[in-house]
């Protein structure tokens, strides 16, 4: 440990929590490509060398710049119709943002909602609730929610609803159990006797205090969705060809397995990375926020 | 794990003996599995009719059908039926083992369930012994190492498990080993040169009994990438699991007390350290069957493995429907026991548990 300034100013919120965040060296180098890859979908039209839907017929399967016969113009190669794989990939890093803020976003809003509502009343609501959850939890969430695309049509949207609602219990079990320890304490006790109503006791008074687990938890389902929307597009469940979308990528690319691996290998290796750095930033978010680890 | 005890008030701090609170605590998982049972089975029922169209039109595919012979089929099926009249049939055919029938195939859901079964079971099994006699070395190595080079680099990998869409992984093995090694096979679970009938429908085992020169060989050289690929995440996450199970055991006084009473290092964390670092191992171990079964659903389809994961997506594909009703219900029942046999051994590991 390194001595501590005291200072007249406690530090900010944000500064306390930087703080913790840097110090795991790998939460910041997720970060930092996160950033990049962010940028590169946010700026996809200006980043990307190629149009990710033109067909160059002369460029068939033309492997990346480094091996034999590769093309500087075309860095990471084309696949089977011409396409530049370099600015599909960029192309692609959109729809796999794109999905994991949707399907984060779904998730905690209901999840957070009915949490709440099953930790707040409890007794027959709870119960009821919990069964639900424990009905989606009894079947494999890649199963369901391929089943799930199956009825609804095969689709990114419907792809997006499904991996929702698989990986809603997560949130609506966290969320009431970080309710549950909550209630009892003695500040929301002060907070209703000071003649709070249920919904402010809910929202303002409980929920802020149960988001350090939430927050970790919506990194995971972030990467967990882009993961799960990768495979559904991979089994062909989920975005369509010729959607740039990395799964649906994979896919189109298994039959030149053998001929042509650039085809194979760099939509994969794009989620690989994606994952991996909002994994690690989830490994810094825990220790940055779960006070248990932090120490004094 | 589901739902807890709700009884308040004072703990009752006398112990009963013998076997009635065991059987109790047995009996409340069992309880509670009920209605859970009643909801998949009713996700089941109504999955087939949230389809668009009706069974007797899913039935008949392209075909075009005459609304007499329509009216007929439906009045033949009992679809004509209330709902819920519909739904309790279902439910009586579910407990008298009727999963329905395969739409293409006419075959019970339960026969090909049974047939195919084992292929995913020796896989799964395969893969999680492998998991397990990886990750708990691993893990247990890393926070004895806690710090160096070593723990970074073992979590540093696991992490990189973890976050492996293993589908593609799959891909890279059969890239390098299959293709361009020529190591192992590409998609099957043994070489069509061996026929042999199955016993137990472990190709392992069946090929041992067959007593076939070279048999075994080549059911292991099928079965080594799958299980490989299908073992990753299960493996990252207890290497992951038992590191920090552990880190928190080798703080506790006992362990300081075995050091200082002069043990041996390695008895100290094999024997007292590990024993009680690997309780909530156990549990995560168990949490690992659903990720196995949406992991052979991958692992199968990328290496052509003929187990009910394959068996699943294929049906999806060939809107055999009746097929995947039964498959939800077989697969998520199959689910819950072993989620209630996790509970009631995680009761017999930690009595705390049962009150």
């Amino acid at each position: 440990m390194t001595v501590v300034e005291t200072t007249k100013n406690p530090p900010t919120g944000i500064a306390e929590f930087w703080f913790y965040f840097s110090r795991n060296k790998g939460a910041v180098i997720g970060l930092a490509v996160f950033l990049i890859i962010l940028f590169m979908a946010v700026f996809a039209p200006f980043v990307a060398p190629h149009d990710p839907s033109i067909q160059n017929r002369e460029m068939l399967l033309l492997p990346p710049v480094l091996s034999e016969g590769g093309q500087a113009s075309y860095l990471l190669g084309t696949d089977a119709v011409g396409r530049d794989i370099f600015s599909r990939l960029i192309y692609g890093a959109r729809f796999s943002l794109f999905i994991g803020v949707i399907v984060v976003t779904l998730s905690v809003i209901s999840g957070v909602l009915v949490g709440l509502v099953a930790g707040y009343f409890r007794g027959k609501v709870d119960t009821v609730i919990m069964r639900v959850m424990d009905i989606i939890l009894a079947f494999p969430s890649l199963l369901l929610a391929l089943v799930l695309v199956a009825v609804l049509g095969p689709g990114l949207v419907n792809a997006m609803i499904a991996i929702s609602l698989v990986n809603l219990p997560h949130f609506v079990r966290l969320t009431r159990a970080a309710v549950m320890t909550e209630r009892a304490k003695d500040y929301v006790i002060a907070s209703k006797v000071a003649g709070a109503g249920t919904l402010r006791l809910m929202f303002l008074t409980i929920l802020p205090n149960c988001l350090a687990p939430l927050i970790v938890q919506a990194t995971l389902a972030f990467s967990a969705a882009i993961l799960d929307a990768a495979a559904l597009g991979f089994l062909g469940m989920g975005a369509q060809p010729p959607t740039p979308e990395w799964g649906t990528m994979l896919a189109e690319a298994r039959e030149f397995i053998q001929r042509a691996w650039w085809v194979v290998t760099f939509p994969g290796l794009a989620i690989l990375i994606t994952v991996l750095a909002i994994n690690l930033m989830g490994d810094g978010l825990r220790d940055a926020l779960d006070p248990k680890l932090k120490r004094s | 794990m589901t739902g807890g005890s709700k009884t308040f008030g004072p703990p009752v701090f006398q112990r009963k003996k013998g076997l009635a609170p065991m059987l109790r605590f047995i009996f409340g998982r069992l309880a509670v599995l009920i209605p859970t049972f009643l909801g998949v089975s009713l996700i089941a029922f109504s999955f087939i009719r949230l389809l668009p169209g009706d069974p007797v039109m899913l039935m008949s595919g392209e075909r075009v059908m005459s609304p007499e012979r329509h009216t007929e089929l439906m009045n033949q099926l009992g679809l004509d039926r209330p709902m819920y009249v519909q739904y309790f049939d279902y439910l009586g055919g579910l407990l008298t083992g009727d999963f329905g029938s395969s739409i293409v195939t006419k075959r019970p859901v339960l026969d090909d369930f049974v047939n195919l079964f084992p292929a995913t079971l020796e896989l799964s099994l395969c893969a999680i012994i492998l998991a397990v006699a990886l990750g708990i070395p691993a893990g247990v190595l890393a926070a004895v190492k806690r710090g160096t080079w070593l723990d970074q680099t073992i979590m540093g990998s696991a992490l990189v498990g973890y976050s492996m869409p293993i589908f593609w992984w799959g891909l890279l093995l059969i890239i390098f080993f299959s293709g361009y090694l020529g190591w192992t096979p590409v998609s099957g679970r043994i070489s069509l040169m061996y026929f042999f009938p199955q016993v137990t429908g472990f190709m392992l085992i069946d090929s041992l009994i067959s007593g076939q020169a070279g048999a075994f060989k080549s059911a292991l050289t099928y079965l080594i990438l799958p299980t490989i690929v299908l073992a990753t995440i299960p493996l990252a996450v207890i290497a992951r699991q038992t590191r920090s199970a552990m880190l928190e055991v080798l703080g506790e006084d006992y362990v300081r007390t075995a050091r200082a009473k002069g043990m041996s290092p390695f008895r100290v964390i094999g024997v007292h350290a590990l024993r009680n670092a690997l309780i909530p191992v156990i549990t995560t171990i168990g949490l690992q069957v659903g990720v196995l079964l949406a992991g052979a659903i991958l692992t199968e389809t990328i290496f052509s493995w003929p187990g009910i994961g394959k068996w699943m997506v294929d049906s999806v594909f060939k809107r055999d429907y009746a097929v995947v009703q039964g498959g939800l219900m077989l697969i998520a029942g199959m689910i819950m026991l072993v989620n209630l046999l996790v509970d009631v051994l995680y009761g017999l590991v930690n009595p705390r548990i049962r009150h």
